[in-house]
């Protein structure tokens, strides 16, 4: 790159990203010993979806763990791994209470200490302080653009612009770990401006194995004009723009039926939502519950309890959906020496199968995969002692493979969009809408790899450009690679599950996109776990 | 997306600059920070929660450009009060903890889902 090296440190373990998966895994690597440095592309505390939502963690007491697992397993479509589920349960129950210090825990309402829900700010908040009083150096505003591989393909640090300053980073570290979250497509989602898939092309770049990227339809309901969290649509009635009440089964029904219900209704017009039924008590106490729910009505005038108003799905890509590295063993290492992933940023098919994990089980992921990641990355680092020098690998809008030239990026989020939040593509798949996207798909990111280049801070937004199409086209190659229909992946034109399919779709690849199907996954009793 | 910024309550500090996670904010040497990048907004209202001074307006549509006034903004009555609702940086009254009631959410939720279920077998009763 052009620009000098502005800031050049070296550590230990080197996280990027700085959601609660970065923090834990900051606060675990410090307390194994290690220098940690912590490069996020906003503002620890307040960028990410963790910030902006509630996060409940899977956290079960345990006397009742063995059934939550089992029953959580029986929904997974079998891709589900009962040792990892149990372990993220365990791991979260020991866990939140070390935020004490730092997060104003109150009461469960049977005269015990509420755990498992936080609230999205306060919990980051508290995550900054305890990593701070860890030892950690926490860098904001410090978006991660490459990696740095060494001769030997090992990951030994990362650069990216530090944009506050206006200038280069540099951290050399043996030990990487990616919590960049998930890729939500630009799709509005609430917290999700910055999840673009940034760490999914760093680690495609060097070699890494991505696992599940066709589980990718989720959404949460919104008022149309601002994502906010779902809490007060469970009770909720829908009607048309003239004011028909319109057919939606309930939230949990199966099969996505709501979410189907809803989005062929948006297709046809405006739908509004009435919440008059709201229980009561959600009523009065919302703004002490989730005050952020109020401001898109208050200060529209709008009284969300009395009156209609009209709502979109906002989708949430590999958020909520559960698609993202492969993980190849039980410290979170992916297929690249050094390298590690956790939170969003990783497949969270070990835990929800082929579901989504939102609700509980991607916060208690996020928790575990950065506690354990975090630990098992200062221990090797620690052994490894220096980084050995290494190049710097970022592609595509970095380094173009032709010449330069200036490239109009206004088709790439709608392309990218196709098969990941508009409904046609994600609740509706098929083979000929699956191949006419993915064409499309490939000739913006031939365009981009080989023409795509920016200085200085323009490279930050480039790259965002060059993430989100990546990852779009791993959804895609896997979405039409599974011939079948399976939890988040649903196919038209293949409605079935087809039992010979139930193991884990690996995909990878920039210039060309692969996939393969991933050996059986042996099926472990969680008594011999327990063992 | 943000609106406004009232420089007659901000004192500089450009805690906002930093707390903004989408680089939307620049700060200057002498008074408030400038919206620079308003095109990244994505109306978190994080930028609220970390101005001590309640200086920030963050409109509710994060699909349109702003167009409310200041002078409507300070008649809404909204100006800080999502920090405050929040209880941001303030002590809680004694017994009554800013999150006392949090743990109600899960069984709200799931209330009201069974509220949709019943609902929804009575209309479907009664569609036939
Ligand atoms: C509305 C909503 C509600 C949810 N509710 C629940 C729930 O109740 N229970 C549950 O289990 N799960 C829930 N989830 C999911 C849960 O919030 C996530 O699984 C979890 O927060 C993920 O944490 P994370 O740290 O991996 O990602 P994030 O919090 O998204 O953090 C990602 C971080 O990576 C940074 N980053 C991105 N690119 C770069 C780069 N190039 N360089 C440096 N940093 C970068 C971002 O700035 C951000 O800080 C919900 C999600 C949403 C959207
Ligand atoms: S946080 Fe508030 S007081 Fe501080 S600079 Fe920003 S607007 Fe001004
Ligand atoms: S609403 Fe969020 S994104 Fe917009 S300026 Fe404020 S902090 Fe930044």
């Amino acid at each position: 790159m052009s620009e000098p090296h502005g800031l050049d440190l070296t550590a230990d373990v080197l996280i990027i990203g700085g959601g609660m998966a970065a923090c834990w895994a900051a606060t675990s690597a410090a307390r194994a010993g290690a220098r940690v440095v912590l490069a996020d592309k906003g503002f620890v505390g307040t960028s990410g979806v963790t910030a902006t939502g509630g996060p409940n963690h899977w956290s079960v007491a345990p006397d009742k763990r063995a059934q939550a697992v089992e029953e959580r397993h029986a929904r997974s479509f079998d891709l589900a791994e009962r040792d990892w589920m149990a372990r993220i349960i365990e791991e979260t129950w020991r866990a939140l209470p070390e935020l004490t210090p730092y997060y104003p825990f109150d009461t469960d309402g049977k005269g015990g200490t509420f755990y498992s829900g936080v609230r999205g700010p306060e919990y980051m908040r508290a995550l900054r302080r305890f990593a701070v009083d860890r030892g950690v150096t926490i860098l904001d505003h410090h978006p991660a653009l490459e990696l740095l591989q060494d001769d030997d393909g090992a990951i030994v640090g990362a650069a990216g612009h530090a944009r506050l300053d206006d200038r280069d980073w540099r951290v050399r570290a043996p030990a990487v770990i990616l919590a960049t979250g998930g890729c939500a497509f630009r799709s509005g989602l609430i917290g999700s401006h910055g999840n673009t898939g940034d760490g999914l092309l760093m680690a495609a770049e060097a070699g890494a194995v991505l696992s599940g990227m066709e589980f990718s339809a989720s959404y949460s309901l919104s008022p149309a004009w601002n994502s906010t969290r779902t809490l007060p649509y469970f009770a909720a009635r829908f009607f048309d723009a003239e004011g028909q009440e319109l057919d939606v089964p309930p939230p949990m029904s199966g099969e996505a039926a709501h979410l189907k219900a809803l989005a062929r209704a948006m297709d046809a017009g405006p739908v509004l939502a009435d919440l008059s039924d709201a229980p009561d008590l959600l009523k009065q106490l919302l703004r002490r519950i989730q005050p952020a729910s109020l401001p898109p009505f208050e200060r529209r005038g709008i009284d969300l309890f009395e009156n209609r108003f009209p709502i979109r799905l906002f989708g949430e890509g590999t958020v909520r959906g559960t698609g993202g590295l492969q993980i190849i063993d039980e410290d979170c290492r992916t297929s690249v020496e050094g390298l590690y992933a956790v939170g969003d940023c990783a497949t969270r098919e070990l835990i929800a199968g082929a579901t989504s994990g939102g609700g509980a089980q991607n916060a208690a992921w996020a928790l575990t995969s950065g506690r354990v990641a975090g630990k098992a990355a200062a221990l090797a680092a620690l052994r490894m002692g220096k980084a050995a020098p290494g190049k710097a690998i970022g592609r595509a809008g970095l380094r173009p493979a032709a010449t330069v030239r200036a490239i109009d990026l206004t088709p790439v989020v709608p392309a990218v969009q196709a098969f990941t939040i508009a409904f046609d593509g994600t609740l509706w798949r098929s083979a000929a809408k699956l191949e006419a996207a993915q064409e499309r798909l490939d000739e913006l990111w031939r365009d981009m790899a080989d023409h795509g280049h920016a200085r200085g801070l323009g490279r930050v937004a480039l790259r965002e450009q060059a993430a989100m199409l990546a990852s779009a086209r791993w959804v895609g190659a896997a979405a039409l690679t599974r011939d079948e229909s399976r939890g988040l992946h649903m196919r038209e034109d293949r409605p079935l599950v087809d039992p010979a399919q139930a193991r884990r779709l690996l995909t990878g690849g920039l210039e060309q996109v692969w996939t393969r199907f991933d050996h059986a996954i042996s099926q472990t009793q969680l008594k011999e776990v327990a063992a | 997306m943000i609106a406004h910024i009232f420089e007659e309550r901000c004192d500089g500090c450009n805690s906002c600059v930093a707390a903004c996670p989408t680089h939307v904010l620049d700060a200057r040497t002498d008074g408030a920070p400038v919206i620079a990048r308003i095109d990244q907004c994505q109306t978190c209202y994080m930028c609220e929660l970390y101005c001590e001074s309640d200086a920030i307006y963050v409109d509710p549509d994060q699909l349109a450009r702003p167009t409310i006034t200041p002078q409507a903004i300070l008649d809404g009555g909204q100006l800080g009060r999502l920090r405050h609702d929040y209880g941001w940086d303030q002590d809680a009254a004694p017994g009554e903890g800013h999150l006392s009631d949090f743990w109600r959410l899960g069984p709200l939720l799931r209330e009201g889902a069974e509220i949709a279920t019943r609902r929804y077998a009575a209309f479907k009763a009664d569609r036939g």
